[in-house]
């Protein structure tokens, strides 16, 4: 075997390697979302449009949970959950991100156009 | 002894075949205690018998060893019928569906180390399509294929490289 590396050898390592990168491009190009769904107790509350800023609170098994819309982005802006996860997870924006106040059974839900299940409900 | 009921009599080939698929299973088992930084993320040592047996045996012993190796090792495992070895078993489907077309590549140019990329690339698209749509129908899997496709390219390129060298009769150890 005279050439450990053919010309094919390096145009597919070149051609793949463009593929991985183009994964990396695409995979990380967001859809924003368009609405948040907001569940008490595992019962939709409310479906609120991203495009209106306004503050709701809605009531869990702890206590009122505060919510902030503000320019196409949603937050949990107060729980009374202990550790704050839920809070400290921030503006969310995109397309299938999730916030949930575990003990005061408080979550929202940027859902996808065509979303049917998560990996905990298959 | 037992008196084999059977006058089938294993041919070169197929003691050819028995000898890759013990190769390749003995590889899949050590790699399986492999600590792992990602799920998925492996070095795939394995597919380097596959590529032996195509390149010395053709693509239908290729696609003997490898669905023996992955069936063998499972039941080695403890992993048969389980979501890690459909998993497996849908790669190997993948890698050598690609491998079976990248095989009449024009030889010169192309060597193993492409053959190994394509085959990457094949398990990997068919162990993503079987995980999302089976495991994971969410967009969660979308932000581990980049680094997925990463870690396969680079295994591809090192595994390719190393079958080039157990064929290379320059590098063949000398008894």
């Amino acid at each position: 075997m005279k050439h450990p590396l053919g010309l094919g050898d390096v145009l597919c390592i070149l051609l793949f390697g463009a593929v991985v990168l183009g994964l990396f491009n695409w995979s990380w190009q967001h859809v924003p979302a368009q609405e948040a769904i907001v569940r008490v107790g595992g019962k939709i509350e409310h479906r609120l449009s991203l495009r209106l800023n306004q503050t709701v609170t809605v009531n869990g098994a702890l206590g009122p949970t505060e919510i902030e819309i503000r320019h196409g982005q949603i937050r949990i802006s107060r729980d009374p959950s202990p550790r704050q996860y839920c809070v400290q997870q921030g503006w969310l924006h995109r397309a299938g991100q999730t916030a949930i106040c575990l003990p005061n059974q408080v979550s929202i839900e940027l859902p996808t156009a065509t979303h049917s299940h998560d990996s905990l409900s298959f | 002894m037992t008196v084999s009921v059977s006058n089938l009599a294993p041919s070169q080939q197929d003691q050819y075949i028995a000898r890759l698929a013990c190769l390749g299973i003995v590889l899949s088992v050590v790699e399986a205690y492999f600590p792992s930084p990602l799920p998925g993320v492996k070095p795939g040592l394995a597919n380097l018998v596959t590529l032996l047996a195509l390149e010395k045996l053709g693509w239908r012993a290729a696609v003997a060893v490898n669905l023996i190796r992955v069936i063998a090792s499972a039941l080695w495992l403890g992993s048969l019928f389980t979501p890690g070895f459909f998993l497996a078993l849908s790669g190997a489907c993948g890698s050598l569906l690609l491998l079976g077309i990248a095989q009449y590549l024009p030889k010169p140019w192309f060597g193993l180390i492409s053959l190994s990329l394509f085959s990457a690339a094949g398990h990997l698209a068919a162990q993503c399509l079987l995980a999302w749509l089976w495991l994971l129908p969410s967009q969660g899997l979308l932000y581990f294929l980049p680094f997925l496709a990463l870690s396969a390219w680079c295994t591809a390129i090192i595994n390719g490289w190393l079958c080039q060298r157990f064929l290379d009769p320059h590098h063949a150890p000398t008894s």
